[in-house]
């Protein structure tokens, strides 16, 4: 077992030179997730810049959507998860004692894996965030309108807000999902294999709308799909599993953190490369 | 054809796939388990066909006769004067009890078990023994209700001299013995509503009682008015607790309205109660009445679950988009 290479910011950019580099908005320091004594995934080091898209790619089972739900502290609603290091957002300590978790995902809003509409009109979708944040009701007709716009799929339905959402197609949705994630204004969004239960169409339209998006966002993906990974995102991080030695069990590790094109075209760890090449995973 | 017609020089194979293929679905086990099931059906539908013919057929003298008197007259001894208004007005306040006291203390119990709780023993300890106190016989109730509910409206809470045993210890009992069903079949329905709809609402900011009030309870409320109203149903039909909590099977002492308050601390009886007590007169000048007072009651009881039924075709609508 070779060992992880312990990322930090100095030692992604030392490599290259690099010109644009944005401000770190959320940092991983040291972090490992377990599930009661199970460690899902361990010694994760990821810092995610502003305006950039982080992707985390890896075989099933590997911890990249329990690192990714431990971003907006989603992981408190299962029971026995907890988290050892350090997650910030803007400085925070996310799991500091004084935090109040329903804050913390205003803030770092979140994409699931199934479009998971509210069983309600498409404008109350977009709505109950803002509604239950205090935002005056005033308001929604315009907030309602940019949010479903900066989704791009406000020409697709602005004639139907007060139709279910359930009634739209699968991508439709998603991309709901998406404007209601918007629609409370966050810094950062995840987004949990959004395409993963979509077709190469609907696939598509997430993925421009994640490069719209990205000026004014910070967004944080999981993805099975590498060319998805290749195509869309700036940095890129390679998650593995390896037997945990003490407990015999499957652990999720960070291999590799860097720029997506170094990941994709001469990566550091052998098995990045063999992963990325398709020769495993 | 094509695709198996080669293997038709190999062997019978294709021959015998084609056999199967078009022999139309005849495995007898299959159509025969079929008409069990059917059997099974149609023998529960059949029981409850010849029933309710006979009742109605029994009571059809009276109904189609004197129904306004019938509403409208207490209990009397005589048969072609007694009514079922001191029942049904009874059964009334009863229900009252139970929709009022049971279900929002059932259901809140219910989210608290499934929302709130984390899984220890304590919270494992209270399932079960809810789950057992939903099998416990409804005259163990009465009992509880006597000691409890009589005793202390007769005691410490009753005035000098008052009078226990009243529509309030009644309505109290059946409230307590609806409470563990409603409690069960609440938290089913809560625990059926998809994670992904609690993360989403989570996942925008909300606190979990918003997530709960807004979408755990909205998308669960079919399920918990089934379970509900099926309880309530249940607690009307309720005898034997009545019996032990003091209900009357003769004439009231009082002749208060259907909907006045004061009646609330007075001697009560129910619907059952009062069909028991004309089943058991002698003479088959009561056959009638007793058919017609279930009549009644079945109309009652199938009335709150025509309630049910509509309600919940709504919730569920509005849950899928329709």
């Amino acid at each position: 077992m070779t060992e992880v290479r312990a990322l930090n910011v100095d030692d992604t950019l030392s490599d290259d030179i690099v010109v644009d580099d944005n401000r770190v908005v959320m940092d991983v320091e040291d972090v490992s997730v377990y599930y009661g004594d199970f460690r899902a995934v361990r010694d994760v080091h990821m810092p995610v810049r502003e305006h950039e898209i982080t992707a985390m790619i890896g075989p099933s089972g590997c911890g990249k959507s329990t690192m990714l739900r431990s971003l907006n502290r989603m992981n408190d609603l299962i029971e026995g998860a907890r988290v050892e290091g350090r997650i910030t957002y803007q400085g925070i300590d996310l799991y500091g004692p004084k935090v109040d978790p329903v804050e913390v995902r205003r803030r770092i809003g979140m994409v699931f894996q199934k479009p998971n509409p509210f069983p309600k009109s498409i404008e109350e979708n977009i709505t109950f965030g803002p509604r239950i944040a205090g935002v005056p009701k005033s308001e929604f007709p315009e907030l309602v309108e940019r949010s479903l716009r900066s989704a791009a799929i406000w020409d697709e339905v602005k004639d139907r807000l007060k139709d279910s959402a359930l009634g739209l197609s699968g991508g439709q949705q998603q991309r709901l999902c998406i404007a209601r994630a918007i629609a409370t204004t966050p810094d950062v969004l995840l987004m949990d294999e959004p395409c993963s239960a979509l077709d190469p169409i609907a696939t598509g339209r997430i993925e421009d709308l994640m490069q719209q998006l990205k000026d004014d966002y910070t967004i944080v993906i999981v993805t099975h799909n590498m060319q998805q990974a290749a195509r869309v995102s700036d940095r890129c991080a390679f998650f593995t599993t390896e037997i945990d030695a003490t407990n015999d069990r499957r652990t999720g590790q960070l291999v590799e953190y860097d720029r997506t094109d170094k990941i994709f075209s001469n990566p550091a760890d052998e098995r990045t490369e063999n992963y990325v090449t398709g020769r495993f995973g | 054809m094509t695709l198996i017609s080669p293997m038709v020089d190999k062997d019978k194979t294709a021959e015998r796939v084609r056999a199967r293929i078009e022999s139309g679905g005849r495995d007898p086990k299959d159509i025969g388990f079929r008409w069990l099931m059917l059997a099974t059906l149609l023998f529960s539908l059949l029981v409850l066909a010849v029933l309710v013919v006979d009742v109605v057929g029994d009571s059809w003298s009276v109904l189609s006769s004197r129904l306004g008197d019938f509403l409208a007259n207490p209990l009397r001894s005589r048969s072609d004067e007694a009514g079922v208004f001191t029942g049904l007005r009874g059964t009334f306040w009863i229900g009252i009890f139970v929709i009022c006291l049971s279900f929002p203390i059932g259901i809140g119990a219910a989210i608290y078990l499934e929302e709130y709780a984390t899984d220890s023993w304590f919270t494992r300890l209270v399932d079960v023994n809810i789950r057992n106190l939903a099998g416990v016989p409804s005259v163990v109730y009465g009992i509880l209700g006597f000691t409890i509910f009589v005793g202390l409206l007769d005691g410490p809470f009753g005035e000098d001299g008052a009078f226990g045993k009243t529509t309030v210890a009644g309505g109290l009992t059946l409230a307590v013995l609806s409470l563990p069903v409603v409690i069960i079949t609440s938290a089913e329905a809560i625990r059926a509503v998809p994670q992904s709809l609690r993360e989403a609402g989570y996942g925008v900011g909300a606190t979990k009682w918003e997530v709960v009030r807004n979408h755990v309870l909205p998308y669960a409320a079919p399920g918990i008015l089934t379970g509900t109203l099926l309880s309530l149903a249940r607690a009307l039909g309720e005898a034997a607790p009545l019996i032990l909590v003091g209900a009357i099977r003769g004439r009231l002492g009082s002749n208060a309205g259907f909907f006045e308050l004061g009646q609330l601390r007075e001697q009560f009886t129910a619907m059952p109660i009062l069909i028991t007590e004309y089943a058991t007169k002698p003479g088959d000048d009561w056959v009638p009445v007793t058919a017609a007072a279930i009549v009644i009651l079945l109309l009652v009881v199938l009335g709150f679950n025509a309630v049910a039924v509509l309600l919940r075709n709504r919730f569920e609508a509005k849950r899928e988009g329709k």
